[in-house]
């Protein structure tokens, strides 16, 4: 048996590193697994493409004229002519229920954009900075917190007359508490983390630290709890839109559907149901979106 | 004339992930005699934990014993069913974890953990399990026993809890106990304690000691024969002194000089091994250590050599063998790891550092 | 290895301080509660010096302050009181933008290479960070300098875009010893750098630090509690108990002929890989546990535990100061240093 050589050099084992699945690769493919959630993703992308297309489709004759009273057939149950019946003015009310869906989903959506800018820099400012400017953000939070939500939204709407804008920022400006809580949350877990320390030692400003370690890290559960805001959100707004404080007619909106449908239950118990219906199964979706989105980014469920 | 109390015949375990199969324990054979104390060492992933567990049938899921034998005196514990295995553990073989909080359960008192221990095998009732609660905590010497037993899990201090785990295992009386790295998580001081009650209770109970760690310090302070494991099987075995003294396996001869020693600085450098250990799910061919070792020759990537004797009780699965390798090509290993002409690059686009001198 | 003064004659230069970094009467306590009347004493009174260019190994059990007193050098955290004396200035006084640029020269290796990096950034924005911070080098001179690093440590530098999730734990050690030279720093700090790593890698890793070192004139305080390790490493030893250091010494002084009884129990409780000895040895057991630093025994901490300890006397009464005992420039904090344990 020949004898080894005196060693050549060994090659670099550590040369090849394997590639492995990125990041968000990753929690795509978690999402995916989870039925419920993919099915509350094509709802959403349904309701999506309804909310941006509803227009057009007006205009090429595929839905009525969701504003157009045909006094002459009033609380029709579903035909031909008007797939859902109409209300008690006449109304089309699939096309209703279509025009409807970008109310909700409009504000919905975009209330969390007013979260994210009041109750994430609030949370970010409280958790990083700590001590009494913590305290103060914090108190002052629970204050803001201890006003019932509905009542202020109310409250804030009677002022300023009820239109699309106001009831957005009435929304918004009530419920960013939440959000708040939950950055400052983050923000104090994820300060005391090593690589945060490490980009401290390598003399990294307070703003880089927030902007390219806080936020990147802290995206997660935000997201999921923006997910969560929004069927919550749909929910106030039609919440609102019932009690004739919301969106006004002719405009229509499913809460107000809603508040037209009850007036007429006995006579045609349709009218209800359907809006019911459609706030239902989007709260649904975006609820099942956001509990497997949970699940995706929760770190140690990692593949 | 000792007998062998836990004889493993060709273990395969192996976990069936969405990559592949991974080959933990890739027929590892091996046997502890009564009242030995037995070193099961290597390093993260060459299977020592998932063969402890394997005996105990404590593999997690997705793993599963696909092959092979593992006897406890007369039983086959791998044709066992949940009854029986459930009355073996705990009873015949205890094991140790490396961390004791998380194996004690944080709400119930210790010495009511000790006991449950005792009537969970029904060898005692629970009157006589009441009584050899203190007496068990005696013999850890943990202070105080009296008063002790009626502590929480937290209430102890990580040498003390570890401690309560050695007299839960030993509650029982098992002939042997499973050690998994039982001293990596406490302060030094501390570990001197365990590391001389685990050598007292094999003195003077006789039980028989399977020491799992990658610390060889440990090894030759504790156990008198030591079997090494590399990529799911076994590399080398043999009495302690021998091993150290005389290892054939390249693993182990490496292994032996990266560790420091606190007592004389030998030599400058250490010797390192370079690269990381293999994916199991896709293991080089011919021998597993081949793409690290710096003695190989051609034969060693085709074929995967078996357990040969290479001296008194001593085994190694090896076609080299240290003692061929000539002193020269050991030296080698000392070679600086950093390359010159990078240092010099990188000095030369650094800045210069004075000014922090004067304070600009 | 202590830097020589310039020959006369050579660069108007002034002669270097050979003390690279002074740690003065350091204090840290926390707080324990709301409104604390209580406070943990994690570093209570901690003097040391550090001399350019030599590798002061600190070592210590659990709750002795050594990792804290590694971030108070460093400034990560702010001392209670005392001074950092670093190339001559306080570090405790000066301002933050300051800090940030002696950063440059004072860099740290954490001990979790599983933590101490990113999960959201790229190898190459780890490493590039502190070269951004510091305009060391922009565009194409910055990613060159990026990929030499790796080179450097070991790592293969076409992985920049790579995520530190996709690397074994000596790997992400070795980005993290890539970030920390990359501002070409005269001092690095390192916090249990090699404890989490399996033992034939640390063996990489310490071999590596070595190098570095010789190479780029580096001075290390090298934090751990493997004294094996820590003795391989260092030039001198501190050892430190309970917030406090008590004894000081060149690395054969202290473990040829320790001084102060804490450090002799410690080193005999180590086992030394080689069965002979081992057959042939008794550790010194300590009785006890290690007291709280919330409430430190009165007089000498160790007394509580120490094997010679005079109670009631002398040890539990009087604290001992650092006063030199046994060899050249060994110090230690007892009463009855270098007394042989019966």
């Amino acid at each position: 048996m020949a004898l080894p050589i005196p060693a050549a050099p060994v090659e670099e084992v550590d040369w090849d590193v394997p590639e492995q699945v990125g990041l968000w690769t990753d929690v795509w493919r978690r999402f995916r697994r989870n039925r419920l959630a993919v099915a509350g993703a094509v709802v959403v992308v349904i309701l999506l493409a309804d909310a941006l297309l509803a227009g057009l489709l007006q205009q090429i004759g595929l839905i009525q004229d969701p504003i157009k009273q045909h006094v002459e057939i009033t609380l029709a149950g579903p035909s031909a002519q008007h797939l859902l019946g109409t209300d008690y003015l006449g109304r089309d009310t699939l096309s209703r229920l279509m025009y409807g869906a970008r109310i909700s989903l409009t504000i919905g959506i975009l209330v969390q954009a007013i979260y994210v800018v009041i109750g994430g820099t609030i949370g970010m400012i409280a958790g990083y900075a700590g001590g009494r400017v913590d305290n103060l953000l914090m108190r002052f939070t629970d204050i803001w917190y201890a006003f019932p939500d509905l009542l202020f939204v109310l409250v804030l709407v009677s002022v300023f007359g009820p239109s699309l804008l106001s009831i957005f920022a009435a929304i918004g400006i009530v419920n960013w508490v939440n959000l708040a809580r939950l950055v400052r949350g983050q923000v104090l877990s994820i300060k005391e983390k090593e690589y945060v320390e490490s980009a401290r030692a390598v003399g990294s400003s307070h703003f880089k630290i927030v902007l390219r370690h806080l936020v990147p890290n802290a995206l997660g559960p935000v997201i999921v709890t923006l997910t969560f805001g929004i069927p919550a959100a749909i929910f106030l707004e039609a919440a609102l839109s019932y009690l004739g404080v919301g969106i006004q007619p002719p405009t229509p909106s499913w809460g107000v559907m809603i508040q037209d449908g009850y007036q007429a239950i006995y006579a045609s118990p349709w009218q209800v149901t359907f809006p019911a219906f459609a706030i239902a199964i989007t709260m649904l979706s975006f609820s099942f979106i956001g509990d497997g989105l949970r699940d995706a980014l929760d770190p140690r469920m990692r593949q | 004339m000792a007998g062998k109390i836990l004889r493993i015949e060709d273990l395969k375990t192996q976990f069936f992930t969405s990559r592949g199969v991974v080959r933990a324990v890739d027929g590892v054979s091996l046997h502890v005699d009564e009242g030995e104390t037995v070193a099961v060492v290597g390093e993260s992933g060459c299977g020592k934990t998932m063969t402890a567990l394997s005996i105990l049938r404590l593999v997690p899921d997705p793993g599963r014993i696909v092959g092979g034998h593992i006897w406890f005196r007369d039983r086959d514990v791998t044709t066992m069913d949940a009854e029986q295995v459930r009355e073996f553990r705990g009873n015949d073989v205890a094991m140790i974890f490396q961390d004791p909080m998380t194996s004690l359960n944080p709400v119930t008192k210790v010495g009511t953990q000790i006991e449950e221990a005792m009537t969970a095998h029904e060898r005692f009732s629970p009157r006589d399990a009441l009584e050899r609660v203190i007496p068990l905590l005696q013999r850890v010497r943990i202070p105080a026993a009296e008063r002790r037993r009626q502590d929480y899990p937290h209430q102890f201090s990580g040498g003390m809890r570890q401690r309560a785990m050695i007299a839960m295992g030993l509650a029982n009386e098992p002939q042997l106990i499973i050690a998994d790295e039982p001293t990596t998580a406490l302060d030094v001081t501390v570990q001197a304690q365990i590391v001389t009650l685990l050598k007292q209770l094999n003195s003077e109970l006789g039980t028989a000691i399977m020491l799992i760690t990658h610390n060889m310090a440990l090894v030759a302070s504790i156990c008198t024969r030591v079997i090494v494991m590399y990529a799911g099987r076994v590399v080398e075995e043999g009495p302690v002194r021998q091993i150290f003294k005389s290892p054939q396996h390249p693993y182990t001869w490496s292994l032996l000089r990266s560790v420091p020693r606190v007592d004389e600085v030998r030599r400058s450098r250490l010797v390192s091994i370079t690269g990381m250990p293999p994916d199991l799910v896709r293991m080089p061919p011919g021998c597993k250590f081949h793409p690290r070792c710096a003695f190989r020759v051609d034969r060693c990537s085709d074929d995967e050599p078996a357990l040969d004797e290479v001296g008194p009780n001593q085994v190694a699965r090896c076609w080299v063998l240290m003692r061929n390798v000539p002193q020269e090509a050991a030296r080698e290993l000392e070679a600086v790891t950093i390359s010159r002409d990078v240092v010099e690059e990188l000095k030369a686009t650094a800045p210069d550092l004075e000014d922090v001198a004067d304070g600009s | 290895m202590a830097v020589e003064a310039p020959a006369p004659g050579a660069s108007a230069q002034p002669a270097l301080d050979p003390v690279i970094l002074r740690v003065e009467n350091v204090y840290k306590h926390f707080p324990v509660g709301g409104i604390a009347t209580e406070v943990v004493r994690a570093v209570d009174g901690v003097s040391l010096e550090v001399r350019r260019g030599e590798t002061l190994g600190l070592v210590g059990e659990s709750g002795c302050g050594k990792s804290t007193l590694a971030r108070l050098i460093t400034q990560l955290q702010p001392a209670t009181a005392g001074q950092v004396i670093f190339n001559g200035e306080d570090l405790t006084r000066v301002s933050g933008g300051r800090m940030r640029r002696i950063r440059r020269q004072m860099q740290m290796i954490f001990q979790d290479p599983f933590a101490s990096l990113d999960p959201r950034m790229t190898v190459g924005e780890i490493v590039g960070e502190p070269i951004d911070n510091f305009g060391i080098a922009r565009g194409r001179a910055r990613q060159q300098r990026i990929q030499e690093l790796l080179r450097l440590v070991g790592l293969n530098p076409n992985f920049t875009n790579r995520y530190p999730h996709e690397f074994s734990g000596g790997q992400r050690q070795r980005i993290g010893i890539a970030r920390a030279l990359a501002p070409n720093p005269t001092f690095i700090v390192c916090d249990e750098a090699v404890s989490a790593l399996d033992v034939s890698i640390q063996a990489q890793i310490i071999n590596l630090l070595q190098d570095l070192q010789r190479e780029f004139n580096l001075t290390y305080l090298f934090i751990a509690h493997d004294l094996a390790v820590v003795r391989h490493l260092s030039d001198r030893v501190a050892v430190m108990y309970l917030g406090k250091v008590v004894e000081v010494a060149d690395r054969n002084d202290i473990y040829a002929a320790p001084q102060h009884p804490y450090t002799r129990a410690l080193l005999s409780s180590i086992p030394v890989p080689d069965p002979e000895v081992e057959a042939g040895r008794e550790p010194i057991l300590l009785q006890g546990e290690i007291p709280s630093p919330v409430n430190p025994p009165s007089g000498c901490r160790f007394h509580t535990r120490c094997p010679i300890a005079q109670v009631p006397g002398v040890c539990s009464e009087t604290e001992p100061e650092l006063e030199p005992h046994g060899h050249a420039s060994q110090i230690a904090a007892c009463h009855f240093a270098g007394r042989e344990i019966a």
